[in-house]
């Protein structure tokens, strides 16, 4: 009987979710807030819904469409993440940000088939650059081998231009996530004679003792890592513990927000970070933001992550949609626009800075513009260092550039091995 | 009222034996199959196929490898995810080194490498026993996890140790890759469900099944009555294994289409399928999929009525689902230890002597 009644729940249930509001912008958030990734999913969440919730309070939508929002649980787990996309396909999704590699890499070939555009803002798979094979994919403004790539050339700068016999430990998430960055560190260890040591810890990385071990052994010039979740303050504080030099210790932009350096205290003083944008609530927007979201108590979660480092992601990965959907609305001269659409948006998104200053958010985020053969932006990025005694990130360099040359060039291989593997001719689509 | 047993006479061995010896139970078991075959391909949407019934189906599959090991043969085994992610980097392997081979061979030849890897870690099976095989089989899981996550050759040397499945055809129609209909993927998996159910019901019932279970019951006594205690816990060893690897390529090639051995084969899977197993019935086919239909559509059906339905929060809803699946499995360990397919036997009992018991 009881099963009778729960399963017209379901049929009850599968009806409801069948047709979807026309009138309205449908914006997916494949999000993680459970799991051992949790700590860092919540906080991109909780940015990017609030960003789209303040457009909705203050402007009524983007053109005068209300803004719809869905979020789906992943865990960070490939399965579930699969799961969501099949539940949220029907259902007009302008934009896919899973917030994860290795669901990226599984939601690529499905959204290419099915026509929905996906943005892996400095995640995911980095050859979408070329977009005459990844039409759907965009991974403006940055990715993982741009972030390698910044990195280098900051340690370059560092060393008076040259690495010649100095020794790098990669060490990293063993994922796809954290195995993309190895092809660009090996090729500019070729290039400027570093050895490059590549170290992996495996999911979730909380035994890191061998590892570190190693590095010690190793005694490494400077230890990058691609971290994500309870894998980065381990890492930290192993490395504090083996007293390593903080400022010889750089991580990813996935490495580098508080709850990665907080738990480590006055040990992880130093420690830098790649930065791909600004942080901390000095920014125009959060006047807005106070007042539309948070004193009306509309904000997502429980409000505390406002400001931190992921947070900030998050709100800027929807201020790229949202100017995408203005784009689109912008080039077919319609309110109510289409995932295709707004694939088009995307793949002629310009970003200035004047546009950053007039959002409430100048010299956030670096300028860059997106065509078909670049669908990476500008692949510049900052480094940020901690300061254990103020607790906060302060940034040290200006934009840096990438190797951009070079990572085209890989990019070009890889994509173009991915169009004949699937039999694409790779081509723009507008 | 239900089961009507009067005037159904069995006058010959054959159909004394058979699967379904009450005409109820044998007309439901044909009708099932009718609807899952004709009915089915026509209502199924792409949402229930890709996030509800395909999984289901695959993880039964796995689910009757490891009861074949465990519910039949009494030997504890740990490394289920392993020998999946065996059948999948198998099928990856043969798919891009064989581009011409049809894909069912391919699972089929998965299954057959399986058997080949499960039986080398079963060997220490003749040495040791109960918890002790449980941790020489947690260490297959460890080093082919390693072997998959760290030996560039398994993955073709792709720079991000993925593999992900070319598209495959059968009849004409994709069953891999991103074109693959929702139908050809649940037809596909249904087909290779339904074979090695009926196999595996087959394998138990006769001599080698019997083997098994004597093995199971109390080897030193099988052993003394004939049963050779080698080739019993090596045979269950590769069935089971040609098992779980069809269901490990059928889960990459069919439902993830890209995957990675740590992530999608973890040990965690290992427990999934056990438990599954435990909570279907140990020694029972049925339970193989009472349990998966529990621990693969359940918690699915459950986000839908907590987050589609109530519109509660997607982390809430996640963490509730956590706690309820939790608590119904220690339920159900206390209220039917043997598990969903001994429960089902006494309603049955019951069913039978309704409404009229004595």
């Amino acid at each position: 009987m009881k099963m009778s009644r729960l399963a017209a729940a379901f049929v009850a249930t599968m009806i409801a979710a069948g047709p979807s509001l026309a009138d309205t912008l449908h914006f997916p958030s494949l999000s993680y807030r459970t799991g051992p990734f949790a700590a860092g999913g919540i906080p991109f969440a909780d940015g990017y819904s609030d960003y789209l919730t303040l457009i909705n309070e203050r402007d009524g939508g983007i053109g005068g469409v209300p803004i719809r929002q869905s979020e789906c649980e992943t865990a960070y787990n490939t399965e579930r993440g699969v799961e969501c996309y099949q539940s949220i396909r029907g259902d007009n999704p302008l934009v896919l940000q899973p917030l994860s590699t290795g669901i990226t890499y599984q939601l690529i070939p499905r959204t290419i088939e099915d026509g929905i555009p996906m943005h892996t803002m400095g995640y995911g798979r980095t050859s979408a650059l070329n977009g005459e094979v990844f039409n759907w994919t965009f991974n403006y403004p940055a990715n993982y081998w741009d972030g390698a790539s910044v990195i280098i050339n900051y340690l370059l700068d560092e060393n008076g231009g040259s690495l010649d016999g100095k020794k790098i430990v990669l060490l990293y998430h063993n994922s796809a996530y954290g195995r993309e960055p190895i092809p660009t560190l090996t090729r500019l260890a070729e290039r400027h004679g570093y050895e490059l040591l590549t170290i992996g810890v495996d999911s979730p990385g909380q035994e890191q003792g061998s590892q570190w071990l190693q590095i010690r052994r190793e005694r490494p010039d400077y230890v990058v890592m691609w971290g994500w979740g309870v894998m980065n303050p381990t890492a930290i504080q192993e490395a504090s513990n083996i007293r390593f030099p903080m400022e010889n210790f750089i991580g990813v932009w996935w490495s580098g927000s508080q709850q990665d350096v907080l738990p480590v205290g006055a040990g992880a003083h130093g420690y830098k970070a790649l930065a791909m944008h600004g942080t901390g609530t000095d920014y125009p927007i959060y006047a807005d933001m106070q007042r539309y979201v948070i004193d009306t108590g509309k904000y997502a979660g429980t409000g505390e992550e406002v400001g931190t480092v992921l947070y900030s992601r998050g709100m800027y990965a929807a201020m790229l949609a949202v100017e995408a959907a203005k784009k689109a609305q912008e080039i077919h001269g319609v309110a109510a626009i289409t995932p295709a659409m707004m694939r088009d948006g995307m793949a002629n998104l310009e970003i200035t800075e004047e546009l950053m200053a007039e959002l409430g958010l100048p010299n956030f985020g670096p300028a860059f513009s997106v065509a078909c053969q670049n669908h990476g932006g500008s692949g510049a990025a900052m480094i940020q260092q901690w300061d254990a005694n103020a607790r906060e990130w302060n940034l040290i360099t200006d934009w840096i550039m990438p190797d951009r040359e070079l990572i085209m060039e890989m990019a070009m291989e890889d994509s173009l091995a991915f169009a004949a593997e699937n039999n694409m001719t790779p081509a723009c689509l507008n | 009222m239900l089961y009507r047993e009067a005037g159904d006479f069995k006058t010959s061995y054959v159909a004394d034996s058979q699967t379904f010896p009450i005409k109820f139970d044998r007309y439901g078991y044909y009708f099932l199959l009718g609807f899952a075959f004709l009915v089915m391909p026509l209502i199924i949407n792409d949402y229930w196929a890709n996030s509800i019934v395909v999984p289901f189906l695959i993880y039964t599959i796995a689910a009757l490898g490891l009861n074949i090991l465990i519910g039949y043969c009494g030997q504890l085994s740990l490394g289920t995810g392993a020998f999946m992610a065996v059948g999948a980097y198998a099928s990856y392997k043969l798919m891009t080194g064989f581009p011409a081979l049809n894909i069912v061979f391919v699972i089929i030849l998965a299954g057959f490498v399986t058997a080949a890897v499960g039986v080398l870690f079963g060997l220490p099976s003749l040495r040791i026993k109960g918890f002790y095989l449980a941790v020489a089989t947690l260490a297959a899981q460890f080093f082919l996890i390693w072997l998959f996550t760290r030996q560039a050759w398994f993955y073709n040397y792709s720079p991000t140790g993925m593999i992900s499945a070319p598209q495959r055809e059968v009849f004409g129609g994709a069953v891999t890759g991103p074109r693959a209909s929702a139908v050809a993927m649940y037809m596909i998996c249904l087909c290779f469900l339904v074979s090695l159910a009926w196999l595996a019901r087959n394998l138990t019932r006769g001599t080698l099944g019997r083997q098994w279970m004597a093995i199971r019951d109390m080897d030193i006594a099988a052993e003394i009555i004939g049963v050779n205690p080698l080739m019993a816990k090596v045979t269950a060893f590769a069935v089971s294994s040609v098992f779980v690897g069809i269901a490990g390529a059928l889960l990459f090639t069919v439902y993830l289409g890209a995957a990675e051995a740590g992530e999608a084969f973890g040990i965690d899977k290992s427990f999934l399928v056990l438990f599954m197993v435990i909570i279907g019935g140990l020694g029972s086919i049925f339970g193989a999929f009472a349990g998966a239909a529990f621990l693969i559509v359940g918690p699915v059906l459950l986000k839908l009525l907590l987050v589609n339905t109530l519109g509660w929060p997607t982390d809430l809803a996640a963490h509730l689902e956590i706690m309820i699946v939790g608590a119904l499995i220690i339920v159900f360990l206390i209220l039917e230890p043997h598990g969903i397919a001994a429960l089902w036997r006494t309603i049955k009992e019951k069913l039978r002597l309704w409404p009229f018991p004595y």
